[in-house]
């Protein structure tokens, strides 16, 4: 009973230590909205749910080809871009400020590309 | 007998949840509803989807393709963005490819481009472990990347040849052609083009006209009539995999 009790504090201890270590240990995120406007939903709304927003209609377009749908990766790039570097990965970056402050490992830009307005590339006698 | 008082507590139950959905949307914290309500005007309606009364194919005519042209497989890279720099050169994606063929009896030679027959039972979604590999309503057989673990167990599978696996990081994937690292990736008879209406790259790109792409469902389609007129061979038809993609004169 003792060693639980004991186990209990040390556990307490270590709960209200651990933010003031964060807290002090992380910058503050910097957000620039680039074109400012309406986004498809309120920011707060966008905070909290972009994420389940882009995981659904991935699904949705890769697997059924829906496309077209209100989220978009490809328009969150178009709007967040940064006017200086085009892109929302980067230092300062719309998607990477966010993510590096949260500890969120981005895959995205593995396979899509973070650039606005990147042309694409047209071969001979195809049709865009 | 105990109907009468379960009738009244299903109608209280019911007339909670209306009271509940007309409340609208509760926020239960910033950002955080109980009931989502979409406040954004989407400017058009999403497209409808992949319909399974659709079954997408290729009829390649090997006696128009010529030895030695390889704009299909040209326009299939830039349609795709398949530009890297390679470190190594035998690591390099091969959505579509020349081979040439040659009857080493009569000397004759010819020439055909070999791609993802797009089967309808393909032996790479069978074989992948976690359901990345996939068939689409449309008969289009697809890697979904955000499940594939890279594992290349469809590579293996294939009879065809037709995956290939990215061994570098890219950078200048178009913006409708996703594309990366670690993931394994095969012709996707441009799916992004077909989902718009359009033809694959190749088809387009083809001086000879040699590639035919259409609806094998639709009897009023080309190559529906064609087939249907002509003879057109499946490569190993003895596998049984019902192909997407069939041959003339070989």
């Amino acid at each position: 009973m003792a060693l639980m009790k004991r186990a209990l504090v040390g556990f307490a201890a270590v709960l209200l230590l651990a933010p003031g270590v964060s807290i002090a240990g992380a910058a503050k995120p910097v957000i620039t909205i680039e074109n400012p406007g309406e986004c498809i939903a309120p920011a707060e709304e966008m905070r909290r749910n972009h994420m389940e927003m882009l995981k659904h209609q991935r699904d949705r377009t890769m697997r059924q080809g829906i496309r077209g749908e209100k989220a978009s990766l490809n328009e969150c790039i178009n709007c967040h871009a940064s006017k200086t570097t085009g892109s929302v990965t980067g230092k300062g970056g719309f998607c990477e400020s966010c993510h590096t402050y949260a500890a969120v490992n981005l895959e995205c830009w593995d396979c899509h590309q973070p650039k606005a307005g990147k042309k694409h590339a047209e071969a001979a006698g195809v049709k865009p | 007998m105990n109907q009468p008082e379960d009738k009244s507590r299903r109608s209280f139950i019911g007339a909670a949840a209306v009271g509940v959905a007309g409340l609208g949307t509760i926020a239960l914290a910033p950002g955080l509803h109980l009931v989502e309500v979409s406040q954004a005007n989407p400017t058009s309606a999403p497209s409808q989807g992949a319909s399974s009364k659709v079954r997408w194919g290729m009829l390649i005519d090997t006696t128009k393709c010529a030895t030695g042209c390889d704009v299909c497989v040209k326009a299939c890279a830039t349609e795709n963005g398949i530009n890297e720099t390679l470190k190594d050169a035998r690591q390099g994606s091969q959505w579509i490819r020349k081979i040439d063929l040659k009857d080493p009896k009569a000397d004759h030679m010819h020439s055909l481009p070999m791609m993802c027959q797009h089967c309808a039972e393909p032996p790479c979604v069978d074989v992948c472990p976690t359901g990345a590999s996939f068939k689409r309503a449309d008969g289009i057989v697809l890697v979904d990347r955000h499940t594939c673990i890279g594992c290349r167990y469809c590579m293996m599978a294939c009879p065809y040849k037709a995956r290939s696996f990215v061994h570098q990081p890219l950078t200048e994937q178009n913006p409708e052609v996703p594309r990366g690292l670690g993931c394994v990736e095969s012709c996707t008879f441009c799916v992004h083009r077909v989902d718009k209406g359009m033809k694959p790259a190749c088809v387009e790109s083809c001086p000879e006209g040699a590639l035919t792409f259409g609806d094998l469902n639709d009897k009023n389609s080309e190559i529906a009539q064609r087939i249907a007129r002509e003879s057109s061979t499946q490569v190993r038809a003895d596998l049984k995999l019902n192909l997407g993609v069939r041959y003339q004169g070989i």
